[in-house]
Formats: C-alpha cells, structure tokens, sequence
C-alpha cells in the first residue's frame, strides 16, 4: 500500500493482505539499505493471522520517495507519524539491525504508542567499520559485497534458503544494490555511526520486548545484544545456533516461530 | 610494521567452491556430506496451520514435488549462485524451462522478438507452438542488432535468445541487445546452454533471465534431462504497465503481487507458484542430483572441453577434407572480439564445419567415425557428431533451414574430453571415407 508521511509517499507492504483498519498494526523496519522485502517471511503470516503487517520501505528506499533520513531519531519520529498516517493509535514494533535502534528509540520517545518490541540483531550502538562507511559513502558496490559477506553467518554463505530456489547472499545484494548505494547504504551507515543514544533509550522501554540474537552475527554480536537487552525491563532474549545476522532469511522460520509466540502473546490479533 | 591499513575484501565463495556447496547445509540433513535424493512426492505438516502457511506462501518450504523438492532446491539454488542470479527454477528439460520462461512473461496476445538461430525444438516452439496460444514472434538474425530494435512492438514482452547460435556459433550482442530491451521497459531473456555459468555470466552482461538445459555441460555425462531458469533480480516488473500478471493482484493467490512483495525474485515465485503448479515440468530429485554430481566438476570439465576445442579448431583448419570452420577463436569469425568480452574463460566447445563433398561426405562422415557418436545432444563428456540438416533441423523446410543459416555440408562438432590424439585419428576415418563415399558405403 502507498500513503503519504511529511508529504512524501511512503510504500509498505501488506503481506499479501488488505489492510484493515480494525486490525492491530504490526511495523516491520529493515536494517542498512535494506528494502521491505528482507521480511516476507514473517509478514505474510502475520497478515493472514488478524495484523495489518507493514513492512515499510524507509524515505529513499526500495518504493519509498522522498530521500534518505539522515539520523535514527529522525527514523524514529518517521516510524511514529507512520502510525498515526495509517489512521492507527498504536502498533507493535519489529526492526531489524538499524532497524532495531530506530524502533527502540521510537518506543523510549513514544511510549503510549508502542505496545511490544521485538529486535533481531539489534545493538545498543553499531559503529561502522571506517573504510566500510567510507565504501558506502563514496557509492561503491564493495560495501554493499562486503555487507553480505559479514552479515551472513558461515551457515548462511552456503546457502539453503527455506523458499526453495532462491539464493539469499544474491537476493540480498540485488536489494541493496537496487537504489544508489551512496543514498541509502552510504546515508544509513552514517545515521548508525552517528547514533549514540541506544542505551539511554533502552532505558525508557517500557512495554514486552523481545531479542533475538545469533551466535555467529558479526554485525551485532550476541554480547552486544545482550548489554542491549539487559537494560529494558523484563526482556525475553532467544540465542539461535549457527545463524549470522541475517536470521530473519538465514532462519526464517525459527524466528517466525518465537515472533509469532511473543507478539500473539502480548498484542493478540484481531480475532475471525 | 606497517602503517597501510589492510584493504577489506569480500570472503564470500568463489565459483568453484559454490559448485561444490552451494545450496547445501549437511547440518540440516543428518550430517549427510553428500546432497541426499529426496526421492518423495509429499511432506509432512506440522498441523493445519502449517498446512495453510505454506499454500500462503507465509513460509518457505516444501508441499509436493511438482512445485519443489529439497533435493532439486540444492540444485537450484546452486545455479543461481553460480550464475550471480537471486533464484532458479529447474525442469524436466531446457524445453520446459523456455516455455515456463515464456508463459511466465507473456499470455494471449503477446509478442516476442526472437533471434533466429536457435536449437530447432525452440525454433518450432516459437514459430508454430507458442501462435496456437496467441503469442506472435519475430525472427531476427543475431548480428542484426538493430533489428531487434525494429521488431519490437507494443505488445513485446521480451526478447529471447541463444547467446551462441545453435548451431552456427553466432553470437548475440547481449550489452547491445539488452540496452535495446531495456530502453523498450522490457527482459532480455538468454538460453545460455553452451556456455555455463563458467565460460559467461549473461547477467553480467544485461540479461534478466537466464535458461540452460542442464542436460549438456552442466550435468555433463549424457545422463539426465534437465533445465533450469535463473532470474537476474535487476529487471524491474514495475516500470511499466507491461506486465501486469506481475504487478497486479492474482487471483491464485489470494491477490498476491508477485512484484510488489518479491521484488528481485518475483519472476521465479511466479513461475514455481503458476507454471509448475498449472504446468507441471518438475525436475526429478534422481536428475537432479546426477546433475549436482556433474557441476562439481564443471571448472575442471570446461577448461578441458575448450582446450580440445582450440585444437581441435587448428586441426580442422589445416585439413584438406574441410571447407570452413565456425567457432568464435577463429580470428575472422565474425563475432571473434566479441567474443572475447562475452567468453572469456574459454569459447565453448561447440564447432561447426562444412566438409567438402557436401550433403554425401557429410553422411560418410558421420556413419564412419567409431569415437565420436553420432545423436541429438551436446555438451556430453563424449565427443558428439551430428549432420543439422538431416537431424536436429530436419523438421524445418528448405526456406527455414536457410535463414536458420544452415547448409548442407556442416557438420555440428561437441568435442569431449577425450585425449585429443584419439579424437583426431577417429576423424581421420570419417574424412578418409568422406573422400571416397561410395566406395566406404559398398564395402
């Protein structure tokens, strides 16, 4: 679906289902250059089980307009007026690397709005490697090659996507590679450099969160996942084996599984 | 100790790491260091939930065999790493893999510009089967690159090609061509059999959608029928109005945009979830897995095929019995440079020569070589004769069989991995006896 934030349009997917506005509103938020595409397997089964599951597309990315936010509090507010222009009070939040400091800042500066969290390889802070940055900054697809080599786990360089056929290092390259990488990679990179306020915003959180972590993420690593965690109240924290920090593509159904456990839990669907 | 610091490369596989363990986790499957064959039509639900999950295409995994198998997933994800693609989709056969390819892109009413030297099967698909469904072509020549531009119309949803001409080894002007397609809003689809994703990267060079018929060297042992289609991810479905069984809500699946929600790999859902559930060509896992049996070896196999096909080349050059020879690492065939860009790990091991004495040396030729076997296939280990005209094209009349640019004296050449000594001395018993047909044929 398209609507418009700050007089941009903004694209979401809807996980193959109408959007209803009697449903509770799921928002998924992809990591660094990333597209809504990262989350189809979650999205669809979230959308055919009584959510409105959006996955948007950040200003500047994948069927977004507008350009490229330049700092995850400016993403956060994003994430916020994206709620209210869906016609929604409230909605449950699902990030994904950068995405994960969006919406923690989101939910630390918008507590009545955000009714769970959920975080997949999330960190209180990610600093970039600089010649990764500089890579990214200057538009050479290296970043984007080197991106995928770290961000997939050992298992994961290997292949064996759950969608039979598809091959998960190339789909993912395609998708970073789809806009101009010095607007998206180059821009986000910088935002996650920049950001310094996770911990202080974990601090805030107050309603269910959940992290999922993989041991062999080297983008954020379990230890760092776990400081994140260790600072929001009351956080449920699940460890998958053999598994980088593509596990939303790497073990899709894995985290599908505990996502759906936690957040049917704590934000029941709309009931048929 | 230096103050350089260390410039950061990618660690991801190189080529023939993935074609030894690409698409396959042995953790995942009992430890099993070998692809296990999946030899089942069906797969378990968890529960009812999970049953619908999958018809939903709400998670990743397996239903039935016609839409996909673990064992033929190895395959397919193994190719389109291979070939730097975001998915595949194998078939029974490379036939079955252009026409899921083309029933994909186009319905009623369509049009396709495609080049006209190609494998006779797919000739005879495009010129007389593809009109029974209301998809019209044009023929171009594929050296005429500028035709390619002017027989596109309205209504053409892609242009198809072979990126070596079978059998006369005329390369297609992929950078050009694509430019053209895309400039039009529309897919440069390649059959790229003779190459393999070792000799060319057709996505490299601007192509959307690549097919193969993994019978050849992929599986490599003239063992299995096999093919695949393999998507670029580039192309984008939703740049125009073109397209819309990929942009708009489908029916089949609860008004499902293909391109809306799989972006870069929306082309390959869309032909698993439509053209094998309504067609139905699946890959047997036994063929599958014989053809993952021989692209493990595939870096070894071609660097071998084409350096017998180089001297091969030289040999039928220097012969008193041949008339000419086509194969692109003859410095005056035409597409020579090109093909230096498009092959640069080697020309292929195809070769086309006419032997002098024409259509009765032909027939001498190949009724009297013991080595090379004369049938319909290439891109066997083997070394592999046969006559176009009377064999793989003879289907086509004498007008057809001109502009497919065939002649009555070639002979079709797939030079295997013989020792190229052998193969040298068996052909001097065909071009003895071509020298002398009728009196070889008494005897």
């Amino acid at each position: 679906m398209k609507f418009k934030v700050n007089n941009n349009e903004v694209y979401a997917s809807t996980g193959g289902r109408p959007f209803d506005k009697k449903k509770p509103l799921i928002i998924f938020v992809h990591g660094s250059g990333l597209t809504h595409m990262t989350w189809v397997l979650q999205t669809r089964y979230f959308a055919f089980h009584g959510y409105n599951a959006l996955a948007i597309d950040l200003p500047g990315h994948g069927l977004s307009g507008g350009e490229s936010l330049k700092s995850i509090e400016e993403m956060a507010d994003w994430v916020a007026a994206v709620i209210d222009a869906v016609g929604h009070k409230e909605a449950s939040l699902v990030g994904h690397s950068q995405g994960c400091l969006v919406t923690v800042e989101c939910t630390a500066r918008y507590p009545n709005k955000i009714k769970t969290l959920s975080l997949m390889g999330g960190a209180g802070a990610i600093p970039m490697n600089p010649q990764l940055l500089s890579l990214a900054e200057s538009n050479d697809p290296k970043a984007v090659d080197l991106m995928m080599d770290w961000a997939h786990g050992p298992a994961g360089h290997f292949g064996g996507h759950p969608v039979p056929g598809l091959y998960h290092i190339n789909t993912g390259t395609m998708l970073a590679k789809s806009r101009t990488i010095q607007n998206t990679l180059g821009v986000d990179f910088r935002a996650c450099d920049n950001y310094k306020n996770g911990f202080e915003a974990a601090k805030k959180v107050k309603c269910p969160t959940l992290s999922i972590l993989a041991t062999d993420d080297k983008m954020c690593p379990v230890k760092e996942g776990k400081k994140l965690a260790s600072l929001i109240e009351g956080s449920q924290v699940d460890i998958i084996d053999n598994c980088g920090h593509m596990m939303l593509l790497e073990e899709a159904d894995r985290v599908l599984t505990v996502l759906k456990k936690f957040i049917t839990t704590n934000y029941p669907p709309l009931s048929s | 100790m230096s103050d350089k610091k260390k410039e950061l490369k990618p660690n991801t596989y190189k080529f023939d790491t993935l074609s030894l363990h690409a698409g396959y986790q042995p953790h995942k499957n009992a430890g099993s260091r070998q692809v296990p064959i999946y030899q089942t039509t069906s797969y378990l639900f968890d529960d009812v939930d999970h049953a619908a999950a999958l018809f939903n295409l709400e998670r990743g995994g397996h239903i039935y065999s016609r839409i996909s198998n673990p064992t033929v997933g190895v395959l397919e994800e193994r190719v389109a790493s291979l070939e730097g693609g975001t998915a595949a989709l194998a078939t029974s056969s490379g036939m079955s893999a252009i026409f899921l390819a083309v029933m994909t892109l186009c319905e009623a009413g369509d049009h396709l510009v495609v080049s006209s030297q190609l494998y006779g099967g797919t000739v005879n698909l495009f010129r007389l089967t593809l009109p029974k469904f209301g998809i019209k072509c044009t023929f171009v020549k594929p050296r005429d690159t500028e035709g390619f531009k002017k027989a596109i119309q309205k209504n053409t949803k892609g242009i198809f090609g072979e990126l070596v001409g079978n059998p006369g080894n005329e390369i297609m002007n992929m950078p050009e061509i694509s430019k053209i397609a895309h400039e039009a809003g529309i897919p440069l689809m390649v059959d790229a059999t003779y190459q393999t994703p070792y000799l060319c990267k057709p996505f490299e060079h601007g192509a959307d959608i690549v097919i193969h018929s993994l019978t050849k060297w992929m599986a490599g042992h003239g063992s299995s029928m096999a093919g695949i289609l393999v998507e670029g991810g580039k192309f984008d479905w939703m740049q125009n109005d073109k397209f819309p069984t990929m942009t708009k809500p489908y029916e089949g699946y609860h008004g499902l945009s293909f391109a809306e929600e799989f972006g870069p790999t929306a082309f390959t859902m869309k032909a698993r979830a439509e053209g094998m559930r309504d067609f139905g060509p699946c890959l047997s896992p036994q063929n599958a897995w014989n053809v993952l049996q021989g692209i493990e070896t595939l870096s070894v196999r071609m660097k071998k095929h084409c350096s017998n096909a180089e001297d091969m080349v030289k040999y039928l050059m220097n012969h008193e019995s041949v008339a000419w020879v086509s194969h692109p690492s003859v410095p005056d065939h035409p597409d020579h440079e090109l093909a230096k860009k498009l092959l640069p790990n080697g020309r292929g091991s195809m070769i086309a020569f006419g032997i002098k004495g024409g259509k009765e040396a032909g027939v001498a030729f190949i009724n009297n070589v013991k080595l090379a076997s004369h049938l319909a296939n290439v891109g066997d280990t083997r070394t592999l004769v046969i006559h176009p005209a009377s064999g793989t094209h003879s289907q086509m009349d004498e007008a057809t069989l001109k502009f497919a640019g065939l002649s009555h004296d070639m002979i079709r050449l797939s030079v295997g991995i013989e020792d190229i000594e052998d193969i040298k001395n068996d052909f001097e018993v065909g071009f003895r006896a071509a020298r002398k047909p009728r009196l070889v044929s008494n005897q």
